[in-house]
């Protein structure tokens, strides 16, 4: 008898991602709720890196006519002691509790392992940008065309020649046919021959040498070669994060942390949203710099503050690298809140008439120590300014954040659908 | 004559067609196992994770909860809750048998002589297959399953076809018919009149017939209710047939679904009821395969070891106060119980000619399993051939848990003279499906009248169901139905102990 034995670990895996698709889709809003959760108590690049989520298996119960109580008789292995008519104690059911294997209580939540990719589309699902109307552009791409190796089919215009003729000298080697010297040799030495056998053998070399000059041609159609081009997307719009923090003296390590936790939900946000995103970051005491992200969060700075500075920088590098016609603007300033008394004026002008009328969507964030007693007694100098621009109609956001915890019902409130959104937004 | 299939721990493919040679002469010659042609394909762990999800089958139409069967099965696995089985076998012909690429070559033969040969033999000679299941046609028809479904969720919508199929599912163990009717399954014929019932129907639709105005409707004399319940084939335990063929309001592509859940449920059938029997004898038979190759010096001792460890841990049976525990293990009881066999059949002692005296000493000790293996299921089988030595081997004893006896459980028998017929009784009754799952009837419906359709459970030892799920699956039920459904719970006396009456969720317009 032939018995067949087949190698099928070839064979496509994943043949059960349409069903996982499937399933998560109907899991949506319990996987949702247990991401959200998980997100909360861990950091956030943990998040971004997907990973487990428990969810409560119920909502996804497979419902079955199932029987429960009664009498029940069973029959077990390992009896040690007992005789007929023995009775044992039915305390914690501890020992019979196993008479009906698969019960199905061992369902009632499962650790259910997501990809980064579905983890951050859950946990992003319901936000949306404040602003939409160069969101639109984002979403056409326009095709790019990108050199992409050689095809042996193509129009003429797109030969190759380097390429055929290589292949051509390559394959006339190979094939050895006979080169110009060598006839020009052949046909010398018959011009100077005189030995007429001689001659005739060197006519007949020559005639050969020919004729496999004409079967192995200079340029075969086989050699030619065309250029490939391909395709690729190109982003219309892009999408730049302006990261401005305030690294005074007054700014804890805790409140950086909260900080940096925002910008870091922001900046996945736009990831999902923009083919390119550039992160900018600004850091300022009473002077701003252009800093990379080791130095924004990790570099030591102290001194006084001048908010002003930071906004300053951020509008000379807009006017410079990033045209607003091209470019979606974001920006999240997280501050403690103080500014010099002095420098109020200036951060409101700079803001009105430089910053915000290039920006698709400012976020605020006043940051405060963990416990934040202090924060509830009076409104900062900071928050009092940018309270009084918002009421006269900037587009501006502004939350107060002083726990972990808070950064992403907080995030959520700032990006969450536009109905409710504007809602809030206008108290 | 003694040239070793392997060395070492690694294979190829080369090995396993050696292997399988040699494990197929044993099987063939020695054993004298009737089989289905194999066929072995090696999977990895991811694939066998797939299988797994999708109840072994390697194509499956597509539906959540397999997802959701893969995303819990991943978990326990990643977590090393959870080991992978070593093999998958199909009941099918030619005979698949899955092995994963990361077993050592001796593992591979285990699983070969195990799959290949001791479960294909089952399969193809146990009565319940033979009856209920037809592995020719098996594959084939899974393929149209799955394209049929796909084509519904084209044509009626993925939720529509989710909503019919999770009706369908959580009714699948209600869709089996327990006794053999008149005609042995052929699914590929069943898959063809699927094909010509769909042709047929949409040949003769006319639309026309809509508009022909009818006339008066004629009386209907209220016809009896043993007359009503013959026409309907009441009383039906088998509901999603009823469904299939009775529900008023179901569209052909939905009645087809429940068809073919109904099919599956069906070919799954024996296997639930020949666990024990059908794991027994696969580990008794690669027990045997294995001992001859050792002995024919084919495999070295050090393989043989490697091979007895795996063995040892699959017939591992835990005692009942042992954390492990989890109730009998197939494997260890059927493995028990055909060594037992083999050596009631050879080596008899008084007791066993007793109980015994049909096989005990007759010699020919694969005519024996042969025959064990051909014509029993669980239930009969430990019923038939548990020994008093096996009981006292297990240390079996009988515990009735009666929650109005305050005294606690009571030890109702053990594994003494006295007790050892009861318990063989008790442990054989546990291994009936007929008394596992409820006992569900369509008792009556009124088609003429308020349609309401009526079933009763018949409440078994004071054990109803569990209230949440019968609601959801009634829900599911009446869904189906279009109309009420009540559930009548009902004990031996025919007292009425609850009921329950759900009516069916609107349905969206597009479906009717």
């Amino acid at each position: 008898m032939a018995i067949h034995i087949i190698d099928r670990r070839l064979n496509p895996g994943g043949k059960s991602l349409e069903n996982r698709q499937r399933f998560l889709r109907r899991a949506k809003s319990l996987v949702q709720g247990a991401v959200k959760k998980t997100s909360q108590e861990r950091d956030i690049k943990d998040v971004l890196e997907g990973g487990e989520v428990t969810i409560p298996l119920d909502g996804m119960h497979e419902p079955r006519f199932r029987r429960e109580g009664g009498t029940r008789d069973m029959v077990l292995p390992g009896n040690k002691k007992f005789i007929e008519g023995d009775y044992l104690q039915r305390q914690g059911q501890g020992s019979a509790k196993d008479s009906g294997p698969g019960e199905g209580d061992s369902e009632d939540a499962f650790r259910f392992v997501l990809s980064r990719d579905e983890f951050v589309d859950l946990f992003l699902d319901d936000l949306e940008l404040p602003d939409l109307a160069k969101r639109r552009i984002a979403q056409t791409e326009s095709e790019g065309i990108q050199r992409a190796g050689y095809t042996t089919s193509g129009s003429p215009a797109n030969i190759s020649v380097s390429r055929t003729v290589k292949l051509a000298l390559a394959r006339r080697i190979a094939l050895k046919r006979p080169s110009k010297d060598e006839v020009e040799e052949l046909e010398a030495a018959i011009a100077a021959s005189t030995d007429e056998d001689e001659r005739a053998e060197l006519l007949a070399r020559l005639e050969r040498l020919k004729a496999k000059t004409k079967r192995i041609p200079f340029i075969d159609p086989l050699d030619i070669r065309y250029r490939r081009y391909e395709k690729v997307p190109r982003p219309v719009a892009q999408a730049v994060m302006f990261c401005l923090m305030d690294v005074s003296g007054s700014m804890s390590e805790h409140m950086k942390d909260l900080a940096k936790r925002f910008y870091m939900l922001l900046y996945v946000f736009l990831k999902r949203r923009y083919k390119h995103v550039e992160i900018v970051f600004i850091r300022h005491t009473d002077r701003a710099e252009e800093v990379d992200e080791q130095t924004f969060f990790y570099g030591p700075a102290s001194g006084g503050t001048l908010v002003s500075s930071a906004l300053q920088a951020m509008h000379e590098i807009v006017r410079e690298r990033f045209n607003p016609s091209d470019w979606n603007i974001y920006a999240a300033q997280a501050s403690d809140g103080d500014n010099s008394y002095s420098d109020g004026e200036l951060t409101g002008l700079l803001l009105t008439d430089k910053i915000l009328p290039v920006c698709q969507f400012f976020a605020y964030l006043e940051v405060g120590e963990s416990g934040g007693s202090a924060f509830d007694l009076s409104d900062s100098s900071l928050w009092t300014l940018y309270e009084r621009l918002r009421n006269s109609g900037a587009p501006l956001s502004m939350r107060k954040v002083s726990e972990r915890s808070e950064i992403f019902p907080v995030f959520h409130d700032l990006f969450q659908r536009r109905e409710t959104a504007q809602e809030k937004a206008a108290p | 004559m003694t040239e070793r299939l392997f060395e070492g721990a690694d294979w190829d493919f080369h090995t396993l067609q050696r292997i399988t040679d040699a494990c197929e002469e044993v099987a063939l010659k020695d054993l004298g196992l009737d089989v289905y042609p194999n066929q072995i394909e090696v999977i990895t762990a991811e694939q066998m994770l797939d299988a797994y999800s999708s109840v072994g089958m390697p194509l499956f139409y597509k539906h959540w909860s397999f997802g959701k069967h893969f995303a819990y099965h991943e978990a326990s696995y990643r977590k090393g809750l959870m080991g992978l089985a070593y093999e998958i076998v199909i009941n099918s012909s030619p005979c698949i048998s899955y092995l994963m690429e990361e077993n050592t070559a001796t593992m591979q033969t285990l699983v070969i002589a195990h799959a290949a040969f001791g479960h294909n033999h089952f399969f193809k000679n146990n009565y319940l297959f033979k009856q209920w299941t037809d592995a020719e046609g098996i594959l084939d028809y899974l393929d149209f399953a799955k394209n049929y479904v796909m084509q519904c969720e084209e044509r009626y919508g993925r939720i529509e076809v989710e909503r019919t199929l999770d009706a369908a599912h959580a009714l699948m163990s209600h869709g089996i018919d327990r006794y053999p009717g008149k005609k042995q399954l052929d699914l590929r014929e069943e898959e063809k009149r699927a094909g010509r019932r769909r042709q047929h129907e949409e040949e003769v639709f006319n639309d026309l017939w809509r508009t022909v105005p009818k006339g008066a409707s004629k009386a209907r004399t209220a016809i009896s209710l043993e007359r009503r319940r013959k026409l309907l084939g009441l009383p039906q335990e088998n509901l999603l047939y009823f469904l299939e063929k009775s529900a008023p309001r179901l569209a052909p592509w939905q009645r087809e679904l429940l068809r073919i859940v109904r099919h599956i449920a069906q070919y799954f059938y024996p296997q639930s009821q020949t666990k024990v029997m059908n794991e027994g004898t696969a580990t008794y038979v690669h027990y045997r395969i294995m001992t001859a190759l050792h002995q024919q010096g084919r495999i070295t001792d050090g393989n043989f070891l490697e091979f007895l460890g795996s063995h040892t841990n699959v017939v591992f049976q835990p005692e009942f106060d042992d954390q492990r525990f989890s109730g009998f293990n197939p494997y260890a009881l059927g493995f028990a119980m055909m060594q037992d066999i083999e050596r009631i059949v050879t080596n008899p002692e008084d007791e066993d000619r007793e109980w015994f005296p049909d096989i005990a000493g007759k010699n020919d000790v694969m005519g024996v399993l042969r025959d064990v293996w051909a014509n029993y299921r669980d239930e009969s089988f430990i019923g038939q051939f548990l020994s008093p030595k096996l009981m006292r081997h297990f240390r079996m004893f009988h515990l009735h848990d009666d929650p109005e006896e305050r005294a606690g459980i009571r030890v109702d028998a053990i594994h003494d003279e006295r007790g050892f017929r009861r318990v063989r009784r008790e442990l054989a009754r546990q291994h009936d499906v007929g008394f596992i799952d409820a006992n569900i009837e369509v008792v009556d419906v009124d088609l003429s009248g308020d349609r309401r359709l009526i079933l009763h459970h018949r409440v078994i030892k004071g054990s109803q169901l569990n209230e949440t799920d019968t609601k959801r699956v009634l829900q599911h039920l009446a869904d189906l139905w279009t109309y009420d459904v009540a559930l009548i719970e009902v004990d031996a006396n025919d007292k009425v102990l609850r009921e329950y009456v759900v009516s069916p969720r609107p349905i969206p317009a597009a479906v009717a």
